[in-house]
């Protein structure tokens, strides 16, 4: 209970400084965003420079017209070094920049590329149009399975490990590392620290079907202390819920087409095409980062998921009135 | 001005190809426990067949590609393959040969689908909304290689040991709405 108010002060601490969860090349929060930032800005301030200065002689060689000459074809020794000087230089400058560049991107990707001892080993699978998301432990109980949100140590080497289950998907966090594609029938890796605890968003990057824009997904970076909490409160199975209201949820829920989809670890629910359920009320958003968690959105939701994200493969579930509101209750209570 | 109304016409062909199927993705919740009464065993007292009331529409699935191949990822993600292997059988009966014991229509399917059926085959009412059972029926109709080519997919998106339903042939059902079980070669 301790550890759930700390996190809900943490979160809103986030939540206020930013008011946003981070996305954005241009702010990063962890070493490799820092090299790819670095790199843009380079490439932009040396490409700007490049590009003014051909502007500025193309248009001083417009203005600046010469009288021409009685003999075009006679050549004039004089000119024709000063020609030769002024192309060979600017041929070597050319070359000089490109190969600076080239060098500049080659070292970044060394650093990019570069791989420490993991403090903490993900995988990540790429699904239409959500993320499932397994925490690789050394005993199998410890292991965690959570959806569309990833929390991570402040200041850790991360290792997340990329496949996907249908079409190829894309893997960014703008604000902590560059994109690496899912891909079917193949393990990709990357690594990334965050430098700051806080929230950072993510979204698919390569389309991937019709909700591709609504494949979102939320990296929350936390002090370690508070991170191995969160691992341990995830690796347990869900609370038997003790309220009546929560019971007969619990039962419609048991009952209904959610079970043929859904995981709760430590219930009758467990099949695997759905996103893991177990802890689903304490993730800060619902339906892969595309509404902030609420009971009203869950409603919104569970009633009717086609209208929110069409074409999703949740179905329309025919649920009566009597029973939305203890089905809500017992999935927000899923903490 | 011919060619203008050349060109017009060219355009209109194209409407053509606009709405080519219809996929209702928000399946009415009421129609939803509209259900057919299809009779469960296929024997009955006296000398007349059980009463069966088929309504038809419910064969518009197995016209429409999309619904088959909803019908096709649903076979895998509810486990039908658990029990009926990709369709050739295991301690289920096999769905692509042309013994059919309640029946190859699609009606007959849903509801052994829906209602389940004795030794084994348990009941989804409730568990599959009713509009993935037509679409999971509509899918074993095309393993059995009564859905026509253009609409059973062509391949597979996983290593399967038989071609596309596309490409299955297609049996003579030869207990289709018979009375008595089928007798298995």
């Amino acid at each position: 209970m301790r550890f759930r108010l700390t996190l809900a002060a943490a979160s809103i601490l986030f939540f206020t400084r930013d008011c946003l969860a981070s996305q954005s090349t241009l702010d990063p929060q962890g070493p490799q965003a820092e090299h790819l930032a670095r790199l843009f800005w380079i490439f932009t301030g040396v490409c700007t420079f490049v590009w003014v200065a051909v502007m500025i002689v193309l248009l001083a060689a417009l203005i600046r017209r010469k009288a021409e000459r009685p003999d075009p074809l006679q050549l004039e020794p004089a000119t024709e070094r000063r020609s030769a000087a002024v192309v060979g230089g600017a041929v070597v400058a050319t070359l000089l920049t490109v190969v600076a560049l080239t060098a500049l991107s080659y070292l970044s990707q060394r650093q990019l590329f570069a791989r420490e001892k993991p403090a903490v080993t993900i995988k990540v699978t790429g699904l239409q149009w959500w993320w499932d998301v397994r925490y690789e432990t050394d005993s199998p109980d410890q292991t965690v399975t959570t959806a569309n949100e990833i929390y991570v140590p402040v200041g850790e080497p991360v290792t997340v490990k990329l496949a996907a289950n249908d079409v190829i998907h894309s893997f960014w966090v703008p604000s902590l590392f560059g994109k690496q594609d899912l891909i079917p029938g193949q393990e990709n890796e990357i690594q990334f620290k965050a430098s700051r605890p806080g929230v950072y968003r993510g979204q698919c990057a390569e389309f991937c079907g019709w909700q591709h824009a609504h494949m979102g997904l939320l990296v929350v970076a936390l002090p370690s202390p508070l991170f191995q909490q969160w691992m341990k409160l995830q690796s347990a199975p869900a609370a038997p819920p003790q309220d009546p209201i929560r019971k007969k949820g619990a039962e419609i829920f048991e009952s209904k087409a959610c079970i043929m989809c859904h995981t709760v670890r430590g219930t009758s629910a467990g099949s695997r095409v759905g996103p893991d359920l177990t802890h689903f009320g304490s993730r800060q958003s619902i339906a892969s980062a595309t509404l902030p968690m609420s009971r009203g959105n869950i409603a919104a939701w569970v009633v009717d998921p086609q209208g929110i994200k069409p074409g999703v493969n949740m179905p329309n579930v025919s649920i009566a009135p009597e029973e939305l509101d203890p089905l809500v209750s017992y999935l927000a209570g899923l903490q | 001005m011919k060619r203008e109304l050349t060109i017009a016409l060219l355009f209109v062909l194209l409407l053509a190809g606009c709405e080519r199927e219809d996929r209702p993705l928000r399946s009415d919740p009421v129609l939803n426990e509209n259900r057919e009464a299809i009779a469960l065993a296929t024997n009955s007292p006296g000398p007349t067949g059980p009463v069966e009331y088929k309504s038809g529409t419910r064969g518009e699935y197995e016209k429409v590609a999309f619904h088959v191949s909803q019908g096709k990822k649903l076979f895998t993600w509810y486990n039908c393959s658990g029990c009926h292997a990709n369709g050739g059988g295991g301690s289920g009966p096999a769905l692509m040969d042309d013994v059919w014991i309640y029946g190859s229509a699609i009606e007959n399917i849903a509801a052994s689908i829906r209602e389940g059926r004795p030794n084994g085959m348990p009941s989804f009412r409730g568990k599959v909304p009713e509009d993935q059972i037509w679409q999971i029926a509509a899918y074993v109709r095309a393993l059995g290689g009564f859905v026509s080519s253009d609409v059973a997919s062509s391949r597979h998106d996983q290593i399967y040991a038989h071609e596309g339903e596309a490409r299955l042939p297609s049996p003579s059902p030869r207990t289709s709405n018979q009375p008595g079980l089928a007798q298995p070669k």
